[in-house]
């Protein structure tokens, strides 16, 4: 017996309405591709790249409780500032990010990382520098790496000391689109 | 000792087994209280879910709550046409709790079948399925998992 799609999106609306899930997402189109996009009762807990959703839906099950389902409504918000953004219409992101994995060095650095300007650029070395570890640019990589919320927590930003992009979660082409709808780089760069 | 079941993320548990759940309202109350039995099925199920201990029989468990929801649709429509007081509406309690400490020591397929049969009123048929075994052999199953305990209360 086939649920229909009305009865569905219902069903989806009323478990977030009522409160009841630990984890909300929903899959979003964008011009650097689809991603999935998570919210917690805290705030935004995740932006992926290149989603496989059952995986995705078993990690976050593991990390913020089981009663994970795919809604739209508690993403919206998101949605529409990423929307915006990459309209070039919106050039700080306003949401909750609920950083509750992030252990001490992680959390301070992405604290750091979201004050790096909209079209600015800087270096693994003075993030580690700002989170009061200057020595700790490597450690600052790994951080970016595993980054839960990427474009809203702007590890785009974050170069190498000579001006190379080094790397990028989700592969250095998005990495370089993002930035050149910022402004910071040149196309073709 | 049970075997860890791991509880799955509630969308794998919703897509899997909505449409059994469906089918058996619309069997129950037809289909258009249906519709509101299955939403009400499913946010039952959620408020339950983080009281899950394993993944183990889950289907069993979503068509029990499907249809204590079905029931309790029913008792409100006579109670309704028979022009009594709407009853206060409870959430089902989650029958696990009441079994869980009592047959901890059972053997695994006979704790699964006290369970289905006691906490989840399935019929012999149903618990035979959920157990992959035949009616008869979910009936002995439970039978034994009750001798098994009455033993161990009254030493």
């Amino acid at each position: 017996m086939s649920v229909s799609s009305e009865l569905d999106a219902r069903f989806r609306d009323a478990a977030a309405a009522e409160g009841l899930l630990d984890v909300a997402y929903d899959l979003v189109d964008t011009p650097v591709g689809r991603l999935l996009v998570a919210v917690t009762d805290r705030g935004l807990c995740e932006i992926s790249y290149d989603p496989e959703p059952e995986r995705e839906a078993e990690a976050l099950a593991r990390a913020f409780g089981t009663r994970v389902l795919r809604s739209p409504g508690p993403t919206d918000e998101a949605r529409r500032q990423l929307d915006e953004y990459f309209a070039g219409d919106r050039r700080n992101f306003d949401l909750e990010v609920d950083l509750r994995l992030a252990r001490e060095f992680g959390r301070t650095v992405l604290e750091e990382l979201a004050r790096v300007p909209y079209g600015e650029l800087t270096t693994y070395g003075t993030l580690a520098a700002r989170a009061g570890r200057p020595r700790a640019a490597r450690a600052v990589g790994t951080v970016m790496n595993r980054n839960p919320v990427p474009i809203v927590l702007p590890c785009h930003r974050v170069v190498g000391s000579t001006g190379s992009l080094v790397g990028y979660g989700g592969g250095l082409e998005r990495k370089r689109a993002l930035l050149e709808l910022e402004g910071a780089l040149l196309p073709g760069a | 000792m049970m075997e860890a079941v791991h509880v799955p993320p509630f969308e794998r548990f919703y897509e899997e087994h909505r449409s059994a759940v469906l089918s058996q309202l619309r069997r129950m109350l037809g289909r258009e209280d249906a519709e509101d039995a299955f939403q009400e099925t499913f946010l039952r199920a959620l408020r339950a879910y983080p009281k899950l201990e394993h993944g183990a029989h889950l289907r069993a468990w979503a068509l029990t709550i499907a249809r204590n929801v079905a029931l309790d649709a029913r008792r409100r429509d006579r109670l309704t046409s028979a022009d009594v007081p709407d009853l206060e509406s409870v959430d089902e309690p989650l029958p696990y709790e009441e079994l869980r400490r009592l047959t901890a020591d059972l053997p695994h397929k006979e704790r699964a079948a006290v369970f289905l049969r006691y906490g989840y009123e399935l019929s012999y048929d149903d618990i035979g399925t959920a157990l992959g075994s035949s009616a008869e052999a979910a009936r002995q199953a439970t039978s034994s998992g009750v001798r098994r305990l009455r033993r161990k209360e009254l030493p």
